[in-house]
């Protein structure tokens, strides 16, 4: 049993067994964590580079604290104080840290396809850490392994996606994940903030209307606004998109049922969902977090796996 | 060719579960632990063996996997299963139960595997085939069914009822 992928670049090119096989296992690292001594030898003689080209806390943290556990030794790049500032390329960059006998990458970057790119050139497998707005495979493989924790499945579950679908990598990967998975998918926010063609291209529900989204679904996946992306203003002020499409308590008590609240962070607290939401009883957030480390010692393993010494 | 007939297994089980017995009596501050995932089918016969004799409450028994701790990834990816070890193993003695014993490398792995959770007082190993020529590290079992002399290239399988429909254990020519 093994994936049947060299590389994760995205869960568009995963198959639904590598899904559940990525799940099962991290289900088993879960359990590793819960353990007096939280580290386990697999990944001994494995070195892996984490390539961020554009920030992160949770997802950079997570990566290295899943490595380290792994026992694997881990080298750090970031853009700020290195020599991409002087211009080096992105293919001479990796190439050279490669011939430095490093066996794995994984990788975040604000271009689109950008791990795919460097795929196709280098021998290494790579990990997408988040490319532009396309992709983050591992946050939607966490999310998956989070509703699946809480509920008990996947297929069948009617999951809403919330917020700025359009700049969202998140959301990408999670409407595939979730597809393949056999969930309904729904996406709801300002029309501004939703890909024209969504609905006809991935088969999902589009919803205007935040109120009828939330009576619909089982788990609310709320997504930030992510301003840095927006050249151009898409709603009229941050206190109109909270007024008219955050997550507020209120929303959540007119609901006849209790639903699943995610947010993949960081929040912006007061815009796309209060406070007393985001710490509330039905929200998953920090466990979100703290599976993304089991999840990604699967991912991890799974891909070494398939190199040859 | 049958190296362990469906008619001896149950006197070879119960001869494993009373030599336990023999040399820790009453179990006391011990704990019984089969190795996932094909170990488990016999420490489930020995632990059902144990309680015959014994209150169910002085059995502590749980299951390890140790895909996690293998010295071989990058030949064969092996699928992990369910560790569930509901107790503390700190200070205990340790039998640890495994289906055959053959280079002594997942046994090796076990042992490091083990102390992730605590620090025993003692380990022994209790298997139901000791393939003794094959050894590629010292280790050795304290309760063996059967030894066997078999060379490296042939396989021993051993099969159970719940999972392979017969209970017995075969040698394989590859």
């Amino acid at each position: 049993m093994a994936l049947s992928t060299k590389h994760l670049l995205g869960i568009k090119d995963l198959q639904t067994e590598d899904i559940q096989l990525i799940l099962s296992t991290a289900t088993q690292f879960k359990e590793v964590l819960q353990r007096p001594v939280k580290k386990v030898p697999t990944l001994r003689d494995v070195t892996i580079v984490n390539l961020f080209y554009e920030n992160s806390t949770r997802t950079r943290i997570s990566f290295e604290l899943a490595e380290r556990r792994l026992s694997a030794d881990v080298v750090n790049f970031t853009v700020s104080n290195s020599s991409a500032a002087k211009g080096e390329t992105l293919l001479d960059t990796v190439n050279n840290i490669l011939s430095m006998k490093v066996d794995m990458v994984v990788m975040r970057h604000s271009a689109s396809g950008a791990p795919h790119y460097l795929s196709k050139h280098i021998d290494a497998p790579i990990i997408n850490a988040g490319d532009g707005i396309n992709e983050h495979p591992t946050q939607a493989l966490l999310d998956a392994f989070s509703m699946q924790e809480q509920l008990g499945r996947i297929e069948g579950l009617k999951v809403a996606i919330i917020g700025d679908i359009m700049h969202s990598r998140v959301a990408l990967s999670n409407i595939y994940l979730l597809k393949k998975m056999g969930a309904e998918v729904m996406v709801s926010g300002p029309p501004t903030l939703i890909p024209t063609y969504l609905q006809e291209a991935l088969g999902i529900q589009v919803e205007f209307n935040i109120d009828k989204a939330l009576a619909w679904c089982d788990v609310a996946n709320i997504l930030r606004i992510q301003l840095e992306r927006q050249n151009q203003p898409l709603f009229s002020s941050l206190r109109e998109y909270n007024l008219a499409y955050g997550i507020t308590k209120a929303r959540l008590q007119k609901l006849n049922k209790e639903i699943l609240i995610m947010h993949p962070g960081p929040i912006n607290r007061g815009v796309e969902m209060d406070s007393d939401v985001a710490d509330g009883q039905q929200s998953i957030i920090l466990d979100q977090v703290e599976n993304g480390v089991a999840v990604r010692m699967a991912c991890l393993y799974l891909l070494t796996g398939r190199t040859k010494p | 060719m049958i190296l362990i007939s469906e008619q001896q297994l149950p006197s070879i089980i119960k001869r494993l579960s009373h030599q336990i017995l023999e040399t820790h009596p009453g179990l006391d501050n011990t704990v019984i632990i089969g190795l996932q995932p094909r170990g488990v089918f016999l420490s489930d016969r020995i632990v059902a063996a144990l309680h015959q004799e014994l209150p169910a409450d002085q059995v502590v028994y749980g299951k390890l996997d140790i895909t996690f701790y293998r010295d071989d990834i990058r030949r064969e990816l092996h699928v992990a299963t369910q560790t569930d070890l509901p107790f503390s193993i700190e200070g205990k003695t340790v039998i640890l139960i495994d289906d055959v014993l053959f280079t002594g490398r997942t046994i090796r792995a076990a042992l490091d595997a083990l102390m992730s959770f605590g620090r025993p007082s003692k380990v022994k190993l209790c298997v139901l085939v000791d393939r003794k020529p094959s050894r590629e590290l010292p280790i050795q079992p304290d309760f063996s069914g059967k030894e066997m002399d078999t060379l490296t290239p042939f396989k021993v399988k051993v099969r159970w009822k719940e999972n392979d429909g017969v209970d017995d254990v075969i040698l394989l020519d590859q």
